[in-house]
């Protein structure tokens, strides 16, 4: 008998199935699940006189979805192939019994766990908003495989049934009874099995609509008008989301339309041969380790020193209250923490706190934020130009301008007026943190907190550790950005750190590419074909094309300081260009790259075409995507080589989450990894050879290819 | 003859039951084309763009058949975009005509490689899916003396005398010899059908019962009476006037099955075969097409058999083997009466759609491969391939071996 889930018949006949895995606070889908819900079916199948089926919770969610570990193994499409249709088929027994079979929905029923819901024919679900419903498997790179494609098609249409599918769009319980997807709604426990019950008192016997002769797929067949012009325009556009690199929304839309035009069955046979492609192919490894594994781990405190209890910070001031500053207030206000947001002047804190209330004004305007909730965030800053002000706070974040003298005062007049055990944190985003700390009275308690641009949007923060900064430090540092609900990567201080550093060679590069003559457009096609968010050139106006100029003189400088000569590359070389010859700044200065018109879209400056005399023999795109992206896999493995950034995991998350790095691909390390070592060394060597030393493999790389070994 | 239309190669799909459990449902026809452009590539190690053009036949060109199924499933099998492609509809004989098309292009000298064939998914596009004139224009429909096949082949059946033991036996000979062939390996065209993940979907024909006996077929309700006594037997009587009484002697047992199918032949000059190294198998030694009386129908294949011979200046006995399509027992059987052939020896040795089903667009194209791989395994040279065609009409291709 399993443990996973008990089998309970009451004196009517009713029978409950309740899953409460054992050692876990969640149920999951593995293949202990499935046996034992294949084992509860055959029972109900055999038992007499059993007039109907509740699936129930013991725990405090339904199901909360899939336990990746064993999916994420599955290497071979015959044997998930099998597995699948082994679930698919105690599915499919349970719904054709011909008794009521019910879904009691005490919580979250998300992926697997919902897909267990729809194999039954009466959704009863607690009106919680917080209870979430869906199948968020596209997220992951994956098709909801246990038959949630083929049920949701059938239930919803194959329209409305589309942005739950190849988007993972989740919903509540009361959005669900809206659309049809939950039958009925209950109060609280007690009245969800009531009403469970009631039902099958009512339907003595039960089936799917699906299984009975009068069935009609909602809002029509693939082949109807009426749905016909949507079906041709889908593909089109998945793909302008996509550009191809990720197969599963792909695969999910094939298997939606694919099995609309057959029988259930077969349908649920098409949706388990997409699986089987989808689950064991690369982007879906990729995107499991990158979004499932490493992510937990990092959440989980990968990175943070050991030994140390967990931290609260209560009260943080925010020195500038610009574009950084008070995103960084507003994203700590909103985690509960008080907040002490001060700038030169009154004034200028005010402005700052008057930009959050937009920030917040508008969540409540879209229904996202309850006014209350607003009232009280912007309760909890105070907008100040004293520094005074900044008494009892235990985290003082500054985000004045680049400017090491003006950093060098602001910290010295928060280090006096603040906590003096509190932690002192430069959102620096180039100057090298150790140098910083020269300014502090508490070195050691001085660290880089790295954030990124709208903060309220952008997840990842980088920790940098500078040469002094000790352990509770960081331990501090990196419960406050978990607290304010962002994803801390753990970095050693080095110039650019490690998401500056590497995310630069992405805009070199494609200034490389430009510098040799390569079409303009095409240049930016790569990049986004590339899985970038955006291409080269757009990012290089974007950061300002002066800022990357100045950093490399100052680069220049500092390396002549040290005796050293730094060889200017092309990409280098065009932006001292841009700026000096030509004038172009950048986005900010309203001409780069592109020109940025008052009216209507930006648009490739006509004179970028011409920087440089076309190349006399065009390079492919699928090399200018190697080039761009082989680059920043290289820089990162460099960083690691130089101590830089440690953890497999936050060189992959931070390069994602930091700098949009094709997630399709894991990450700059896991991109690697999905290439396959050998075949990246040997290809590297290749574009080293073409194009420069900037694409010779590190040794460390070279080693780790020859020993058969992997970034984990 | 300076441009000789040489036959490269033939490849099939397995023929998958044409119903909802067909193994072939879940296959969209253009994945079944697709699966048989990359089974012609990889086979022939073919460059793609050297292809001029490809012609698939396809009897119902709406829904997943629709929109120009040739040039959309080469592209979907990443064949060259150079290659265009155009499907054609003549009914039961289309992928005949698709592999004629691409022989008289090639002697024509205008092209020098071509790919002829069809598919027809009659699971998902069912017949009838079309519509047509006599749906929609009743004058029409009593003009063209419109009936459905099935009853022409009961009026064939009839005015030829033949009993319902004959049909049945001539259809337990269908069943015998496919199976044997399917089983003994002989269907070398055959190019199993896999889904994306490589796992095999269809790996043989399905549809051939090699065990039913004449008691089992007996049993069999016969399937034309109903719409016979709507009122087109009463069409083929008016046209008939010599025939007394319609006798319903066809059912599924001893008429084609519906099934799920696709076919495509490679044909070029002897020169760009040469200069490719394809091998040439057959070369295409004539064809011919005729229009009969439209409510009988289905006595097409001997006036368009005869039209070949004519043309390619043989006679019968120059003939290894026949291909006649078996859309109903009765069709064969009346193809022999009027060729003057007395026994079977050479007739649809390997059975035919009767066992094997009958995928519309492609069985002319399917015969055709049938064809040259059992010359070749028998070691003889020629053969001749004819269907009878809806709307009275039949035709005809003499291939010999080179």
């Amino acid at each position: 008998m399993s443990e996973e889930m008990r089998y309970e018949k009451d004196g009517e006949g009713i029978v409950t199935i309740i899953m409460d895995m054992p050692g876990r606070s969640v149920n999951v889908i593995n293949v202990e699940f499935g046996d034992a819900f294949g084992e509860m079916v055959d029972r109900v199948a055999l038992d007499t006189g059993v007039k109907g089926v509740i699936i129930a919770s013991a725990k405090k969610t339904f199901v909360a979805g899939a336990e990746l570990d064993f999916l994420y193994k599955m290497e071979k499409p015959e044997e998930t192939f099998a597995l699948v249709q082994l679930m698919k088929a105690r599915q499919r027994k349970l719904e054709k019994l011909g008794i009521p079979v019910v879904a009691a929905i005490n919580g979250t029923a998300l992926g697997g766990g919902w897909e267990v819901a729809l194999a039954t024919h009466h959704r009863v679900a607690i009106d919680d908003p917080r209870i979430k419903l869906g199948l968020p498997e596209v997220t992951l790179g994956l098709l909801p495989g246990d038959g949630g494609v083929t049920r949701m098609t059938r239930m919803l249409g194959l329209q409305a049934a589309f942005p739950f599918l190849t988007e993972g769009k989740q919903i509540n319980p009361k959005e669900a009874k809206e659309i049809g997807l939950v039958d009925e709604l209950a109060t609280d426990a007690a009245d969800m099995m009531a009403k469970a019950r009631a039902w099958i008192k009512a339907n003595p016997s039960s089936s799917q609509s699906w299984d009975r002769d009068d069935f009609r797929l909602p809002g029509g067949a693939p082949s109807s008008p009426k749905v016909a012009p949507a079906l041709m325009v889908a593909p089109a556009m998945i793909r302008k989301k996509t550009q191809r690199n990720y197969p599963a929304p792909e695969c999910i839309a094939a298997a939606m339309v694919e099995g609309a035009a057959v029988d259930f069955d077969t349908a649920l046979r098409i949706e388990s041969r997409y699986f089987s492609t989808i689950a064991t192919g690369k982007v879906a490894k990729n995107m499991m380790s990158a979004f499932w594994f490493q992510l937990n781990a990092i959440k989980a405190g990968g990175s943070r020193p050991i030994g140390i209890a967990p931290t609260e910070t209560k009260k943080i001031g925010v020195l500038g209250a610009g574009l950084m500053g008070h995103g960084i207030a507003y994203v700590t206000a909103v985690s509960g923490i008080e907040v002490v947001l001060k700038d030169m002047t009154q004034e200028k804190a005010d402005a700052g706190k008057a930009a959050i209330a937009e920030l917040v004004g508008k969540r409540v305007t879209q229904g996202k934020m309850a006014r209350a909730d607003a009232d009280a965030i912007l309760e909890r800053i105070t907008a100040t130009g004293e520094a005074k002000d900044l008494a009892g706070c235990d985290l003082v974040v500054e985000a004045v301008f680049e400017d090491r003298d003006l950093k060098a005062k602001v910290t010295k007049e928060a280090e006096a007026a603040m906590d003096q055990s509190g932690v002192f944190a430069s959102n620096t985003s180039t100057l090298p943190i150790t140098g910083l700390a020269l300014a502090s009275s508490r070195p050691e308690k001085f660290i880089g907190l790295h954030f990124f641009s709208p903060v309220h949007r952008m997840d990842l923060v980088e920790i940098i550790v500078g040469k002094k900064t000790d352990e509770a430090t960081l331990a501090k540092a990196f419960d406050f950005v978990m607290k304010i609900g962002k994803t801390p990567i753990v970095v050693n201080d080095s110039r650019g750190f490690y998401t500056s550093r590497v995310f630069g060679t992405y805009v070199l590069e494609g200034l490389a590419l430009l510098s040799e003559g390569q079409n303009a457009q095409a240049v930016e096609s790569a990049g986004l074909k590339a899985g970038m968010p955006m291409g080269p050139l757009e990012v290089g106006d974007m950061v300002g094309i002066s800022l990357m100029h100045h950093i490399t003189e100052q680069t220049v400088k500092d390396m002549e300081a040290l005796g050293q000569k730094y060889d200017l590359g092309p990409g280098e070389l065009l932006a001292g260009r841009m700026v000096k010859e030509k004038g172009r700044n950048g986005k900010s200065a309203g001409a780069g790259f592109y020109d940025y018109p008052k009216e209507g879209g930006k648009s490739l400056w006509p004179e970028t075409y011409k920087l440089f005399p076309p190349a006399e023999v065009k390079i492919p795109q699928s090399e200018m995507i190697d080039r761009l992206l082989f680059l920043q896999a290289l820089e990162t493995v460099r960083c690691r080589d130089e101590g830089v950034i440690k953890a497999v995991a936050d060189a992959n998350l931070g390069s994602i989450l930091g700098w949009g790095f094709a997630p399709w691909a894991g990450g700059t390390l896991q991109y690697i990894n999905s290439y396959g070592l050998k075949a990246f060394v040997a290809r590297s060597k290749e574009l080293a050879a073409k194009y420069g030393p900037r694409f010779d493999p590190p040794a460390s790389l070279v080693t780790m290819a020859e020993t058969g070994k992997e970034f984990h | 003859m300076s441009n000789e239309a040489i036959i490269f190669d033939a490849v099939r799909t397995p023929r998958g039951r044409g119903r909802k459990d067909g193994a072939l449902n879940e296959v969209p026809p253009i994945e079944l084309l697709a699966t048989l452009f990359r089974a012609l590539r990889e086979r022939n190690k073919l460059s793609t763009g050297e292809v001029d053009d490809v012609i698939a036949g396809c009897v119902m060109p709406v829904g997943d058949q629709g929109a120009d199924i040739a040039r959309s499933a080469l592209l979907y099998a990443g064949w060259d975009q150079s290659v265009p492609g155009f499907q054609i509809n003549r009914f039961c004989a289309s992928g005949l005509e698709a592999v004629t098309l691409a022989a008289e292009k090639v002697r024509s000298g205008w092209s020098d490689l071509v790919v002829g064939g069809g598919v027809e998914s009659m699971s998902r596009v069912p017949m009838m899916s079309d519509g047509g004139p006599y749906v929609g224009q009743p004058l029409a429909n009593l003009d063209i003396n419109l009936v459905p096949q099935g009853v022409a082949a009961d009026l064939l059946a009839t005015i030829e005398g033949f009993s319902r033991e004959t049909l049945d036996e001539f259809s337990i000979r269908s069943q015998r010899l496919a199976g044997k062939a399917r089983d003994s390996g002989w269907f070398t065209s055959v190019v199993p059908v896999k889904d994306r993940n490589g796992m095999m979907i269809l790996e043989k024909d399905e549809a051939i019962r090699p065990d039913v006996d004449m008691a089992a077929l007996a049993k069999l309700k016969v399937s034309f009476q109903q719409m016979a006594e709507f009122g087109f037997g009463a069409v083929c009587l008016q046209n008939w006037p010599e025939v007394e009484k319609i006798r319903y002697l066809h059912t599924p047992g001893n008429s084609s099955g519906i099934v799920d199918g696709a076919a495509l032949v490679l044909v070029g000059s002897a020169a760009k075969g040469k200069s490719l190294g394809l091998k040439a198998r057959a070369r295409v030694v004539s064809a011919a097409v005729v229009g009969v009386e439209p409510s009988l129908m289905l006595h097409g294949p001997a006036p368009a058999s005869r039209q070949a011979l004519k043309k390619a200046g043989m006679q019968l006995s120059d003939i290894d083997l026949i291909e006649c399509n078996e859309a109903f027992a009765a069709v064969p059987l009346r193809f022999m009466r009027d060729m003057g052939i007395d026994d079977m020896d050479t007739l649809n040795v390997n059975g035919g759609a009767i066992a094997l089903g009958h995928p519309l667009g492609a069985t002319g194209a399917m015969l055709v491969g049938q064809a040259i791989d059992e010359l070749e395994r028998r070691g003889k040279s020629t053969a001749l391939i004819t269907l009878c065609v809806g709307l009275g009409m039949g035709q005809a291709l003499i291939i010999e071996r080179v």
